[in-house]
């Protein structure tokens, strides 16, 4: 591996040029069977290793959880006085160590040494259709998922949390990056959905004492879930018209205004519908959002809005957001295009908000609230604007350094406000913004030299 | 028959007149000019006929059809291209884009489409490319479909603009000061491509111009408006020697002297 660094004249030089370098040549495919193997080995033998290092369980997610677990009895220990056990400290270069050997090394060794192999089945799956070699992506990275996710209870609720956040990113950026307004409905439509969803599915298959008692038993009830989640999103979409017919004559932080109304409105209402349990929300919802359930709404939710936004008709929103009189002009239906963006948008808000109840199995109020505003508008503008890829960055980043820097407790609200505040003083516009999601550049074999074919 | 007819065009802003019983009548295939000195009200008269505004009075037929109380994306889908004299391009757009964008009201497959990619998107999305291109290389600027605009130098940011006026398949296409801010050299590389789209699609042109004799080559009538009244109308040469037009251009000194 050496090697590679210094055949090639001029050497690049820095850690960054040498990674991409020594990469260059492996394809998606690689980094897939390299991750799989990750969890392969860990599934293996991490329980065995954790003992060796002296850490009392598999490190949870990455070994983060565990640093900062020990860093944050050092901070009460100094600003609090309490008891410091100097073991704790010893697991950071533990959990390091554990992270090294259980996920680095498998990838790198394996993602490079099987290149060759990952770059002819990339091209023979190139030349097969698109949607079979995505499906066969997908279907290594739901692998991926499902073993990684088995492994522990908390694990599987970050991850299905995440992609909950991922769909929920993406459907926020269609109107704040793609159409460029400022909402702040977000949460609304995902009560909407939530509560739709959950009324659907409690009310007329499980007893409950708010929305009585099952009005259908049957035993593949399960199957009309999807039927639930779209109710809860068309029901969403129906609450956005009250945002997008303003938006016909409102534009910038009036309409924002407005749609922050929408918010409390809404929040306001499930309060004070004693019906759908008021403050106290509707609990017991059936254990249908499963893992695989929620991995291919996601994905479906991430293929249609790309194909929306790469479309003229969903361009037709940066046209709005970027000059509106000469969109009129070029014929552009301004109004319609509005409407669609806040419809779609809301819809699969709708979708995800009927995830989230059905992973946590509670809804109340109060989950709806500025605090889930700020999260989501967190993610959407530290991922990226106008882009697909960014969304999802911005979702799964946020979503695990939250979970990662629950140990630092109250200060996890200064670390993480803090790192948006550099992200946007150094990219104002999020990590990724303006770029398109291209899934064939994406799964496409690479030369050895690096070069894309 | 009359392409293009206004009748009695009269508008107030809250009070302020600024268009006053303005007459027109376009012939298929002419080229229309319309000067006068700054705040004349010209560009309103476009913004009048193409829907942003709607006239106090008066009537617009395109073909015999009103316009008027349509919204601007019909009034553009029904043949009306323009240009704008403050170039409103999108700027997170490439050049290509722009174009199949302004083909937006001949796409037929709809929000489902978009949403779900179907063939028929793929056909229309291609098809909307391959005629992109035509214009954009008709303009000279097809080297630069994947560029922004916004990096574009200022000639070539005019050109596709009037690339994506073209895109709508115009009957008549309104260029609102096409000359402003240009070099010499410019100015007759414009001239030669609106005679150039001119031939080629046998349009009408309806022109607003500062440069007289920029106007005075290309147009076969002219008006010139002052104050939001027509006060002369004819042949350029006509225009060049009404004492009217000289008085409002130079001054009442000009005449006397």
């Amino acid at each position: 591996m050496a090697q590679t660094k210094t055949t090639s004249s001029p050497p690049p030089r820095g850690v960054k040029n040498a990674v991409g370098r020594l990469f260059a040549s492996v394809p998606l495919l690689g980094f897939l069977f390299g991750f799989l193997a990750c969890v392969l080995v860990e599934m293996a033998v991490g329980d065995r290793l954790a003992n060796l290092l002296g850490l009392s369980k598999i490190p949870v997610l990455f070994g983060i959880v565990t640093i900062f677990k020990a860093i944050a009895g050092l901070v009460n220990t100094i600003f609090k006085g309490a008891a410091f056990d100097p073991g704790t400290l010893f697991h950071i270069p533990m959990a390091l160590v554990y992270f090294g050997i259980v996920y680095l090394a498998p990838v790198v060794i394996v993602a490079r040494l099987t290149s060759r192999l990952t770059n002819n089945l990339a091209d023979a799956l190139q030349q097969t259709s698109i949607l079979f070699s995505a499906l066969v992506h997908l279907a290594l990275l739901y692998a991926i998922f499902h073993f990684w996710g088995g492994m522990n209870d908390y694990r599987l609720i970050v991850l299905k949390l995440t992609l909950v956040a991922v769909l929920l990113t993406l459907s926020l950026n269609i109107i704040n990056g793609y159409m460029g307004e400022f909402s702040c409905s977000h949460p609304g439509f995902m009560a909407i959905g939530a509560y739709m969803s959950s009324l659907f599915t409690v009310g007329f298959f499980i007893d409950d004492k708010v929305l009585g008692a099952a009005k259908f038993s049957f035993s593949l009830a399960y199957l009309s879930f999807p039927l639930a989640l779209v109710f809860g999103g068309l029901m969403a979409s129906f609450g956005a018209l009250l945002i997008a017919i303003p938006s016909f004559k409102t534009r910038g932080d009036y309409l924002a205004i407005i749609s922050l109304a929408f918010l409390f409105i809404i929040k306001s209402f499930f309060e004070n519908v004693q019906a759908l349990g008021g403050a106290r929300g509707i609990s017991g919802q059936p254990d249908w959002a499963t893992l695989p359930v929620i991995f291919t709404v996601v994905v479906i939710g991430i293929w249609a809005i790309n194909n929306f936004v790469n479309s003229t008709m969903g361009k037709a929103l940066n046209a709005v957001r970027d000059e509106e009189s000469a969109a009129e002009a070029m014929t552009i239906n301004t109004r319609k295009t509005k409407m669609a963006a806040f419809m779609f948008a809301a819809f699969w808000a709708g979708m995800a908000g009927g995830l989230l109840a059905h992973v946590l199995r509670y809804i109340n109020p109060a989950m709806f609230g500025i605090q889930k505003l700020a999260e989501v508008l967190a993610m959407v503008y530290f991922g990226g604007l106008n882009s697909v890829v960014g969304s999802i960055v911005g979702a799964v980043s946020i979503s695990l350094l939250s979970e990662a820097l629950r140990p630092l407790e109250i200060l996890k609200w200064i670390v993480i406000p803090l790192l948006l505040i550099l992200v946007m003083i150094y990219r104002p516009t999020g990590l990724i913004a303006f770029r398109e999601f291209n899934i064939r550049r994406i799964l496409q074999p690479r030369r050895p030299d690096g070069k894309e074919v | 028959m009359t392409l293009l007819q206004v009748d009695h065009m009269t508008h107030f802003f809250s009070g302020l007149r600024a268009v006053h019983d303005f007459n027109l009548a376009i012939e298929p295939g002419e080229i229309r000019g319309l000067i006068g000195p700054n705040g004349a009200g010209k560009t309103t008269i476009f913004n009048l006929i193409t829907g942003i505004y709607t006239p106090t009075e008066g009537k617009v037929f395109l073909n015999d059809e009103n316009l008027l109380g349509l919204y601007p994306h019909k009034i553009a889908s029904k043949g009306i291209g323009r240009t704008f004299q403050d170039l409103r391009l999108w700027r997170h757009m490439t050049v290509l884009e722009h174009v199949k964008m302004a083909r937006y009201s001949q796409l037929t497959y709809g929000l489902w489409g978009a949403f779900l990619g179907t063939a028929r998107r793929r056909r229309e999305e291609a098809e909307s490319e391959n005629r992109a291109m035509e214009l954009l290389s008709l303009l000279g600027v097809d080297h630069l479909a994947d560029q922004l605009v916004v990096n574009l130098p200022y000639g070539a940011q005019r050109r596709v603009e009037m690339a994506r006026a073209l895109a709508i398949e115009p009957k008549i296409l309104f260029l609102d000061e096409p000359t402003v801010g240009m070099t010499p050299e410019e100015l007759v590389q414009i001239m030669a491509i609106i005679r150039k789209i001119h031939q080629k699609f046998g349009l009408a042109i309806f022109l607003i111009e500062h440069r007289l004799k920029f106007v005075m080559d290309l147009c076969e009538q002219i008006q010139c408006l002052v104050f939001g009244e027509v006060i002369a109308e004819g042949s350029p040469d006509d225009i060049q020697n009404n004492p009217q037009v000289i008085e409002a251009y130079l001054g009442k000194d000009a005449i006397e002297a």
